[in-house]
């Protein structure tokens, strides 16, 4: 009985804190963003911006991991080739208001851009 | 954002006397944030340190009268070499990580499989199994750690990846033997069973999948690597009289340019000296070397086969047609046909609901399970977390593209994205322009019949000189025709256009009138049975024109736009598969008609207006037709834009990059079948790594949580299942890589 409680309870878990939770975003009025691509993540992985900001996104990938090495941002029809220890910019104006998800080839490394 | 004293290089242009030097530097210095600036006058370039952003120095040169820009984009050569270097230091580091796992992993499986009894009864065991413990936490410490670094972060950042299937299996092993080990008793005593092999080996296997998934990895870029290879990496620039050989990423516009023998084309360009041959192959697959002179352009990363030459740069950096096409290559590897969107649904939520299975798993063993049921339970849980492999289904759709997209651009033809593959390789209707995409595009004076006159080259020479200066087509295949035959054009007079009928004018003295039937009417020049010999002209998709000297008709000079040498046997490819070819033409009928049948063309429509062709597109759909269109990108532009997949035929490196869906850098036809082919080969290569990754995963789950104990007493090592899952992903990668050697002209 109590095992079960406990497994249920895990599970309840990891739909709270991978599904539901809603993570606090970085907030940013600067043009420049710069996000770090190591150990899995993109840091920070959830970026807000305001409506008619031009923002440059800098990607400084660390991860060696060849899963890092692209990020595709769909829903502006953007892919780029992160070079290893270097600074990639991707300039953006007039992005849509809405969530734009940025992520690797994979889906593993997933990040969010709300513009309000 | 703290500014940081960075240093900035920019690239001056119009510098032309040192004096330059002095003002540009006096005007970055007195920028806000620049702490010095220090010019090279002898490669144009000025190295700025500071907190200045490149905008500002660029404007304050811009300031003082000369333009820069900011030089930091490293050329892709070296991007590639350094990308290259990092994957063989990844590649060294993950093999080293394997060795040290399996030198423990693989002599305590073989242990367990020979003894069969990883059991802890006695304090000797407990303290042996105990050392066994601790190197192996050295394992997971020396070559998984990145996969625990990896989970971690990504469960504060509220995400789960590959990481953290691993982490969380080879984890539960470990600490559930460490518990074994350490407190026996709260343990049942059949349960008491160590795991410390299958956390070495699928460190050890998935690290070994990594490395080899890399080297794979590898040759999926090949056909980019190629392109790239052919940039040159330095120029000979011509600058104050004297030859300087600067990095190719720091040749200007305008920048005078010699090229030698052998040496390969730096940037764009026009000719400003010298004859030579250009061997333009690699980009436009044209095998026969191109003759350049004065004025004639010549494009980067194209071989220069014979003479000397000198060229002004009028694309440089990312702006020449080469850097335009690897750019739109690179960007066409990376996106997604439609197919893969569901697999990108799946994988976002792949990890969580597989650590779900998991504690489900793990909970149907210890309340239905047999004894022990812990231990069942465990190893179930384990081996679902590890035999899960988002991986392989995040892979199947990108490798396969990178790969197809890499063989077409090899082809000659570039794929704008993966929709458009997608949709190439479901065309069932073709539609071709006439002239241009069948055609050369460039008419041709292919028949003089004489009537009253006796000489054919007096007859070009003042036909000739009559329509010299007009911009008409078939006037300029007249002219052409006489430049060929080595014919001196004449001076004429009185030159007047009669719109509709054709033209008329004084040369030497002699009254000319060349043009239609009608002209000849209205100015009484009878053609008598001549018009019969026009009509067979016609029928032969030929224009028959009339030229009349001093009020008789003096010949019959008929023109054709010569269909393309390899036109035909390239439809017949499209038919063979199926596809229905229609011709569109805004020519006449009877020209229609004769183009048509030379071209193996049974269906056509003639006297097509450029909007009507959208609107033939458009009927075409309604009747569920997946239809390409195919054009020079200029004239059909809303008819491109409106098919499910436009192909503009590029001639030669003149290529509508943007205009269209595919681009054919060559004018063949061939580059349409191929395109078709290699989109219908790389869609066939996702939908069996699709599928594979898909029923891998459906049928691997169930099967590690145990799903056959009940009716078979199996229950699947969670070893066996780190070496599938490592091998799962290396098995999409090699699968797309056996694209590589699909030939589509076979096809």
């Amino acid at each position: 009985m109590i095992i079960n409680i406990v497994g249920l309870t895990g599970i309840a878990l990891i739909i709270w804190w991978f599904w539901l939770y809603k993570p606090d975003q970085t907030v940013t009025e600067s043009n420049e963003i710069l996000i770090e691509v190591k150990n899995g993540v993109y840091s920070p992985a959830s970026i807000q911006v305001n409506a008619n900001q031009s923002v440059t996104l800098k990607f400084l990938r660390k991860d060696e991991s060849p899963c890092s090495e692209v990020l595709l941002i769909p829903s502006l029809d953007i892919s780029e080739q992160l070079t290893l220890n270097e600074v990639t910019p991707i300039h953006l104006e007039n992005v849509p208001q809405g969530e734009h998800t940025f992520h690797c080839q994979m889906q593993m490394y997933r990040g969010v851009l709300t513009v309000v | 954002m703290s500014a940081e004293v960075t240093q900035r290089q920019l690239v001056i242009e119009g510098a032309g006397c040192a004096s330059c030097v002095g003002k540009i530097e006096a005007a970055l210095k007195q920028t806000p944030g620049v702490q010095n600036a220090e010019m090279n006058f002898a490669d144009r370039t000025v190295l700025v340190s500071g907190t200045a952003d490149s905008q500002l120095l660029v404007q304050a040169v811009e300031s003082v009268g000369y333009n820069a820009k900011p030089f930091e984009d490293k050329p892709d050569t070296d991007v590639v070499d350094e990308k290259e270097a990092a994957d063989r230091t990844y590649y060294k580091k993950l093999m080293r990580d394997t060795f040290i796992a399996l030198s423990l992993g693989i002599p305590l499986m073989t242990y367990s499989i020979v003894v069969d009894e990883m059991t802890v009864e006695t304090n000797v065991e407990r303290l042996l199994w105990l050392a066994v413990g601790l190197l192996t936490l050295g394992v997971m410490f020396f070559s998984g750690r990145h996969f625990y670094i990896g989970a971690w972060k990504s469960f504060k950042n509220h995400s789960a990846n590959m990481d953290t299937l691993i982490a969380l299996g080879t984890g539960t092993a470990w600490f559930y033997s460490m518990l074994v080990v350490l407190v026996p008793e709260a343990v049942p005593l059949m349960a008491r069973h160590v795991y410390f092999e299958a956390t070495a080996m699928i460190i050890g296997l998935i690290d070994l999948g990594l490395a080899l998934e890399l080297k794979a990895r590898g040759k999926t870029s090949e056909a980019i690597k190629r392109l790239i290879g052919l940039q040159a990496k330095t120029a000979t620039v011509i600058r104050d009289n004297k030859e300087v050989q600067v990095a190719i990423e720091q040749v200007l516009f305008n920048d005078v340019i010699k090229v030698r023998p052998g040496e390969k084309v730096p940037v764009d360009g026009v000719v400003v000296e010298g004859h030579t041959s250009i061997d333009e192959s690699m980009l436009t697959g044209e095998p026969m070397p191109v003759e350049k002179s004065h004025d004639d352009e010549v494009v980067a990363g194209t071989l220069n086969k014979s003479g000397m030459f000198l060229f002004k740069a009028t694309r440089v950096g990312k702006d020449t047609a080469l850097a335009q096409i690897i750019a739109m290559v690179k960007r066409a590897q990376n996106s997604k046909p439609p197919i893969g969107r569901l697999a990108d649904v799946i994988s976002a939520y792949f990890v969580p609901v597989v650590m779900i299975i998991s504690v489900l798993s793990a909970l149907a063993w210890l309340n239905f399970g047999p004894e022990p049921a812990l231990a069942f339970a465990i190893v179930s849980a384990t081996t679902v977390l590890i035999i899960a492999c988002p991986c392989a289904l995040g892979l199947a759709t990108p490798m396969s593209v990178m790969v197809g997209v890499g063989k077409a651009a090899e082809a000659g033809v570039l794929i704008r994205n993966g929709e458009a593959l997608q949709t190439a390789s479901k065309i069932s209707v073709m539609i071709l322009d006439k002239t241009g995409t069948i055609t050369e595009g460039t008419p041709k004076v292919t028949d003089i019949i004489l009537a009253n006159f006796s000489d054919e080259k007096t007859v070009l020479q003042l036909a000739a000189s009559l329509e010299n200066g007009s911009e008409h087509p078939l006037a300029m295949a007249i002219v052409e025709s006489a430049h060929d035959q080595g014919i001196e054009l004449l001076k004429t007079e009185e030159f007047n256009a009669i719109t509709g009928m054709g033209v008329e004018g004084r040369c030497e003295g002699k009254a000319l009138l060349f043009g239609n039937s009608k002209l000849m009417a209205s100015k009484g020049v009878g053609i008598g049975n001549y018009s019969e010999k026009a009509q067979t002209l016609a029928k032969d998709a030929k224009t028959p024109m009339y030229f009349a000297v001093d009020g008789q008709l003096a010949a019959i000079i008929a023109v054709a736009d010569p269909i393309k040498p390899d036109s035909v046997s390239a439809i017949k490819r499209l038919q063979a598969n199926d596809i229905r070819v229609i011709m569109l033409t805004g020519d006449n009928k009877e020209t229609a008609a004769a183009v048509a049948k030379k071209a193996a063309i049974s269906e056509f429509f003639a006297e097509v207006l450029p909007e009507d062709k959208a609107n033939k597109v458009h009927e075409l759909q309604q009747q569920r037709e997946v239809v390409g269109m195919t054009g020079d990108g200029i004239n059909d532009a809303p008819a491109l834009a409106l098919a499910d997949v436009g192909f503009a035929i590029g001639t030669g490196t003149d290529v509508a990059i943007e205009s269209a869906d595919i681009t054919l850098m060559r004018g063949s036809l061939h580059g349409l079948a191929d395109a078709i082919a290699v989109s219908k080969a790389t869609l066939r290569n996702i939908k069996q790594n699709l599928f594979g990754a898909f029923i891998y995963n459906v049928a691997g789950i169930p099967f590690a949580a145990g799903v056959l104990y009940p009716f078979f007493g199996v229950l699947l090592s969670p070893v066996i299942a780190g070496a599938a899952m490592a091998f799962s992903s290396l098995t999409v990668v090699s699968n797309a890589n056996r694209l590589r050697l699909f030939k589509a002209k076979d096809h």
